[in-house]
């Protein structure tokens, strides 16, 4: 916020010749970057979403088959309707973990190193990959898993559960475990920026606990949560790989319709599925962002 | 009533009816510790420990009604765990502070009657300016209509109407603070407690507000505490002084009391002024603009001369190795400038020489 100021406030820098090159060879590196592995690669999807496709090849075109195939499609609806669904479970209980994780980090622990340290025992799942994790929970729920014997010795069932795996439970469960840190970090990180002295302020002002939560705490860590918003939804909108291991196949969502159409080599239908996905996960940030202004924070 | 006071105000906050006028004259002449009237404020035994260090050490004070009062002392000497301990920001250790004669140390901050503005104002940023001051009715569950109303009135009061519906991000230092000052007084608080209210501002705006809240406090006729570590501050505002130092009161008094006649060699050099010198095996004080440069009296050798303009700081070392600074009248200096490493004699009237107790 404050370079914004600064920069209106310092006077202009005398124009010399040769200051724009300058300028466009310092960003030139980044610029380069963004253009060859972002620009590129999402223009090839945009271009190769209108070619045409037969069973066994692609053919360079500029025609609507694809997303007229697409939209013309009951399944698309219903598949978008799942991924906006997982996506809103999983944010919902990422949100209510990861608020509650970084609250009691941020302002239950006193001590900095304790902090940092229990901060950093939160990561440890990620020391190892996404797959193994979420296959680790097979075992755990599976007909004869930990979960469904546990509950059968304690007498609490007679008969195995048979929506913990390969249905949406398991599915929501591992997107959750796979994604609240991601929530938990960027709330944590606004949480600590907040003056201690608004929180005796509020007491002062007769505020009880729950009301500093609701009147200070919140709104202030509103552009904490959506970052977290946008890092859990576009990472579950997007998201192939726990659908398929966690549901056994049995679920759809939006990214494995796309590396199904791959899978048979359709790529011109898979781009043009890829296209809309991209598109509407983009109007869903932007909905997100007409409500909080993350600038600051960034 | 309010009106025989004398004081013209466009608004009248109702708590204002509720106190005694002539509380306001009792607090100037130092002398309403005694009278334990009206709603005075006092510290028993006040101790506060953090493990093995103490902040504050035993202190008893009576804080008289509608007085102001400057807790003065270098930072770490406790006035602020004092203040902090008065609020319910920060527990009692061991004794109790009582307001109104009830013990209030173990009520939450905003059941005691105490309003405390912070040191940074610690304004909500989320909210406008009438929604910060309004902030402790909406905790309480007032409609919204009405805790607007209110909220102006004291905006009135600090006179920041204008900017009501503003974020504390588009004020300036002196504004802010002038809308937690709103804040904390529509609490309807005795005892307002300011915590280094002034040194986030500029020397100017300083200046300006010291003013307002000296007027703000007569106005009120409440108890306010103001923690500083400028005794310039101290002395311009308060009616009464209390010096702290290393966790316990130094010396309390009306500002010339202990300005004029500091009883320890800290007060002394802490309030600033004075020389302390040794003198038949003891110390005493002697206030640098009662020393003069004189054809008899203690020889020394000039060390520094700042122009102060009305006046001329001195400051010279006699052969004891004492450091002794005088100030002196401008035209009397430029009648005889010396320049630094010159030899002087210092002189100063034994009785003006105030022995000190420690």
């Amino acid at each position: 916020m404050s370079e914004g100021v600064s920069e209106a406030v310092a006077p202009k820098a005398a124009w010399r010749p040769g200051n724009d090159l300058t300028g466009w060879l310092q960003a030139a590196p980044l610029t380069l970057i963004l253009l060859a592995f972002l620009l590129a690669p999402i223009a090839m999807i945009v271009v190769v979403s209108f070619w045409g496709a037969t069973e066994f090849s692609i053919y360079p075109d500029f025609q609507f088959d694809n997303y007229a195939f697409l939209f013309g499609s009951e399944v698309t609806y219903r598949v978008f309707l799942a991924t906006f669904k997982y996506a809103f479970i999983t944010w919902a209980f990422t949100l209510a973990i990861g608020f509650t994780v970084a609250y009691f980090l941020a302002f239950h622990i006193r001590s900095q190193p304790i902090q940092i340290a229990l901060f950093l025992v939160c990561t440890i799942p990620f020391w190892t990959s996404n797959i193994i994790r979420m296959i680790s929970w097979i075992p755990f729920l599976g007909r004869n898993g930990i979960a469904n014997q546990t509950l059968i010795d304690w007498g609490l069932i007679d008969q195995p559960l048979e929506w913990l795996l390969y249905s949406d439970f398991s599915v929501i469960l591992a997107f959750v475990h796979l994604y609240t840190l991601f929530m938990v970090v960027p709330i944590f990180n606004t949480m600590v920026r907040i003056d201690r002295a608004l929180l005796e302020a509020a007491r002062d002002n007769g505020a009880s606990g729950l009301q500093t939560l609701v009147h200070v705490i919140l709104p202030l860590t509103k552009p904490g949560i959506m970052i977290g918003t946008i890092f859990v939804v576009t990472l579950v909108m997007g998201d192939f790989i726990t659908v398929r291991f966690m549901s056994g196949s049995q679920r759809a969502n939006v990214g494995r319709l796309i590396s199904n159409d791959i899978g048979l080599l359709q790529y011109p239908s898979a781009a043009a599925t890829a296209v809309v996905l991209l598109l509407t996960v983009l109007i869903v940030i932007g909905i997100l962002l007409r409500f909080v202004n993350i600038r600051k924070e960034l | 009533m309010l009106g025989s006071c004398g004081y013209s105000r466009r608004i009248r906050p109702n708590f204002l009816s509720l106190r005694r006028c002539d509380a306001t004259d009792l607090g100037n002449d130092g002398s309403g510790a005694n009278m334990r009237t009206g709603n005075d404020l006092e510290l028993v035994h006040l101790t506060k420990r953090y493990g093995d260090t103490v902040a504050v050490r035993d202190i008893n004070h009576v804080f008289a009604p509608a007085s102001y009062v400057c807790l003065l002392g270098p930072s770490g000497c406790g006035k602020s765990s004092t203040l902090r301990m008065i609020a319910g920001h920060e527990s009692v250790s061991e004794g109790s502070i009582l307001l109104d004669k009830s013990d209030i140390s173990a009520m939450p901050p905003a059941r005691r009657g105490t309003a405390m503005m912070f040191q940074n104002y610690a304004l909500f940023p989320h909210l406008n300016v009438r929604d910060n001051v309004a902030f402790s009715l909406r905790m309480k569950g007032v409609d919204r209509e009405a805790r607007h109303k209110r909220a102006n009135e004291l905006l009135a009061l600090v006179h920041m109407t204008q900017f009501a519906d503003r974020l504390p991000a588009q004020l300036s230092g002196g504004q802010q603070q002038r809308v937690a000052l709103a804040r904390a007084l529509i609490t309807e608080p005795k005892v307002l407690l300011l915590d280094e209210p002034l040194s986030a501002l500029d020397p100017f705006l300083r200046i300006q507000m010291r003013a307002e809240l000296k007027r703000l406090q007569r106005e009120l006729g409440i108890i306010f505490i103001h923690v500083t570590h400028g005794q310039d501050e101290a002395l311009a505002l308060a009616d009464e002084v209390v010096v702290m130092n290393n966790a316990v009161i130094e010396q309390a008094g009306p500002p010339r009391e202990v300005w004029g006649a500091p009883k320890t060699e800290f007060v002394a050099r802490f309030m600033g002024g004075h020389n302390v010198i040794s003198f038949n095996g003891g110390k005493v004080a002697v206030r640098a603009d009662e020393v003069r440069l004189a054809e008899t009296g203690v020889p020394a050798v000039l060390t520094s001369v700042e122009y102060q303009g009305a006046t001329v700081a001195v400051s010279a070392r006699t052969e004891a190795g004492e450091e002794i600074f005088a100030i002196l009248p401008e035209d009397a200096y430029f009648k005889s400038p010396k320049s630094p490493g010159e030899g002087v004699t210092l002189a100063w009237d034994e009785g003006r020489m105030h022995r000190l107790l420690a």
